[in-house]
C-alpha cells in the first residue's frame, strides 16, 4: 500500500508540479510548433505519451542490465538516442500496420518525436533519479500526460487568440511565449500540493 | 577548389542576425529557456553548443559524400552524440560547478534541433570552409542571445551580472525572473523587441 501511494504521488507530481514543458523546459519545440489547433495538439500529445512510456521502460532496462552491468556509462547518450530513434521507427511501422486511421492522424508528428528533447530528457532523468522499473514507467507515462495537458491547453488558448487584437510585432512566437509564461505562473500554484 | 571569400563572410554573418537561430528560426528553445537563469550558465551553454555545432559541421561536411542518403539522420545524430559526450566529460573534469548547474541540458545538446537542423540544411550541402563559417556564425548568434537573456534575468532576478552584485541592498529581487515563468516572458518580450528593431531597420 505504501508503495502504491508513492507511485501515485510520483504520477501527480510529474504531471502537475514538475510539468515537463512548463517547469523543466523539455519539449518546447513541439509545444511552440504544433499548438495551433487543439485536435493536432492532442494527437501529438498522444503519440508522445506512447513513445515516452515505452522509452522509459526500454532505457531503464538498457541502463540497468547493459550500461551499468558492464560499466559503460560513457555510451549512455549514444545508446539512448539510438534506442529512441529505433523505438519511434518501430512504433511508426507498428501503427501503420495495425491502425491506418491512427497512423494518418499522427502521421507527420511521429518521426519528429525522435528529436523531441522531452524524450531524451526523460531517458536521462531516470538514472539520475534512481527510479525502480515500475516508477520509471509511471514517470514516463506521467511525463507524457503532463506534456499533453500543457500542449492542449496552449492550443486552446491560441485558437481563441486568433480573434484577439495582438500587436503586430508580438504575433506568432512572442505572444505564445508570453502566454506560456503566464501558464507557468499558474502551474506554480501546484507546487505546494505534495511534498516529496 | 576556389574559395569565394565573400561567400564565407556572408555565411558567417548570416547566423548573427538575419537567420539568428533563436530570434529568427526559433530553434533550440529548450536550453535557451532552461539554463539562462544566470549569465554564466547562458555563456557556458552557448559555448558548449557552439563547439558541438562547429565540430559536427566540420566532420559532416568532410564525409557528406560517404553517408548514404537513407541513413543520414541517424549518422548525423551519432556524430553529434560523440562530440556531446566529449564536451560533457570535459566540463565534468574541469568545470564541475558549471556541469552541475547545467545538469541534463549538456547531454540534451544531442537533440538540440539547431545542431541537427544545420547539418541537414547546411553542412550536408556545402564545402568545409563554408560549413565552418556557418557553424561559427550560428554558434555566436546562439551564444549572444543566451548571454543577453541570462544577463536580463540575472539582473532583475538577483540584482547581479556574472555573479557580481550591481544593485545594493535596497533592491528587492524579482524572484519570478529566475523561475520558469520569467524565462518564457523575458524571451517573448525579447523576440518582440527584435522583431520591432528589424522592422524599423527596413
Amino acid at each position: 500500500m505504501e508503495e502504491f501511494t508513492q507511485i501515485l504521488l510520483l504520477f501527480i507530481s510529474t504531471v502537475l508540479i514538475n510539468n515537463f514543458i512548463l517547469v523543466r523546459f523539455l519539449g518546447i519545440c513541439p509545444f511552440l510548433g504544433v499548438s495551433k489547433q487543439v485536435e493536432t495538439a492532442f494527437s501529438m500529445g498522444l503519440a508522445t505519451t506512447f513513445v515516452m512510456t515505452l522509452t522509459a521502460a526500454a532505457t531503464w532496462l538498457i541502463n540497468t542490465f547493459i550500461l551499468e552491468a558492464f560499466n559503460l556509462p560513457f555510451l549512455q547518450y549514444v545508446s539512448f538516442i539510438i534506442v529512441i530513434a529505433s523505438l519511434v521507427q518501430f512504433v511508426e511501422m507498428f501503427i501503420k500496420k495495425t491502425s491506418p486511421v491512427l497512423y494518418k492522424a499522427l502521421g507527420i508528428f511521429l518521426p519528429l518525436i525522435t528529436t523531441n528533447c522531452a524524450i531524451m530528457g526523460l531517458a536521462l532523468l531516470i538514472p539520475l533519479n534512481g527510479y525502480s522499473f515500475i516508477a520509471s514507467v509511471v514517470f514516463g507515462f506521467g511525463a507524457g500526460v503532463g506534456f499533453t495537458l500543457a500542449i492542449v491547453l496552449m492550443a486552446g488558448l491560441r485558437e481563441k487568440l486568433e480573434f484577439g487584437d495582438v500587436p503586430e510585432v508580438l504575433k506568432g512566437v512572442p505572444v505564445t511565449l508570453i502566454i506560456a509564461g503566464i501558464m507557468a505562473m499558474a502551474f506554480m500554484g501546484f507546487s505546494g500540493l505534495i511534498s516529496m | 577548389m576556389s574559395l569565394d571569400f565573400k561567400q564565407v563572410v556572408s555565411d558567417f554573418k548570416n547566423g548573427l542576425w538575419a537567420e539568428n537561430p533563436i530570434i529568427r528560426l526559433v530553434i533550440g528553445m529548450c536550453p535557451t529557456l532552461a539554463v539562462t537563469n544566470t549569465t554564466e550558465n547562458g555563456l557556458a551553454m552557448g559555448l558548449a553548443t557552439s563547439f558541438v555545432l562547429i565540430m559536427s559541421e566540420i566532420v559532416i561536411s568532410l564525409i557528406k559524400k560517404l553517408i548514404p542518403a537513407n541513413v543520414r539522420i541517424p549518422s548525423y545524430i551519432l556524430i553529434i552524440a560523440t562530440f556531446v559526450t566529449f564536451v560533457d566529460y570535459f566540463l565534468k573534469a574541469f568545470f564541475p560547478g558549471i556541469a552541475a548547474s547545467l545538469s541534463i541540458f549538456i547531454p540534451l545538446i544531442v537533440v538540440n534541433c539547431l545542431i541537427l537542423g544545420r547539418q541537414e540544411a547546411f553542412a550536408s550541402k556545402h564545402s568545409t570552409p563554408r560549413a565552418i563559417a556557418d557553424g561559427i556564425g550560428m554558434g555566436i548568434g546562439f551564444t549572444w542571445v543566451l548571454v543577453l537573456l541570462g544577463a536580463i534575468r540575472e539582473f532583475f532576478g538577483m540584482g547581479s551580472i556574472f555573479g557580481f552584485t550591481l544593485l545594493g541592498d535596497w533592491y528587492r529581487p524579482m524572484v519570478i525572473m529566475v523561475l520558469p515563468a520569467g524565462a518564457f516572458i523575458t524571451l517573448g518580450i525579447l523576440v518582440g523587441v527584435m522583431n520591432y528593431i528589424s522592422r524599423e531597420g527596413k
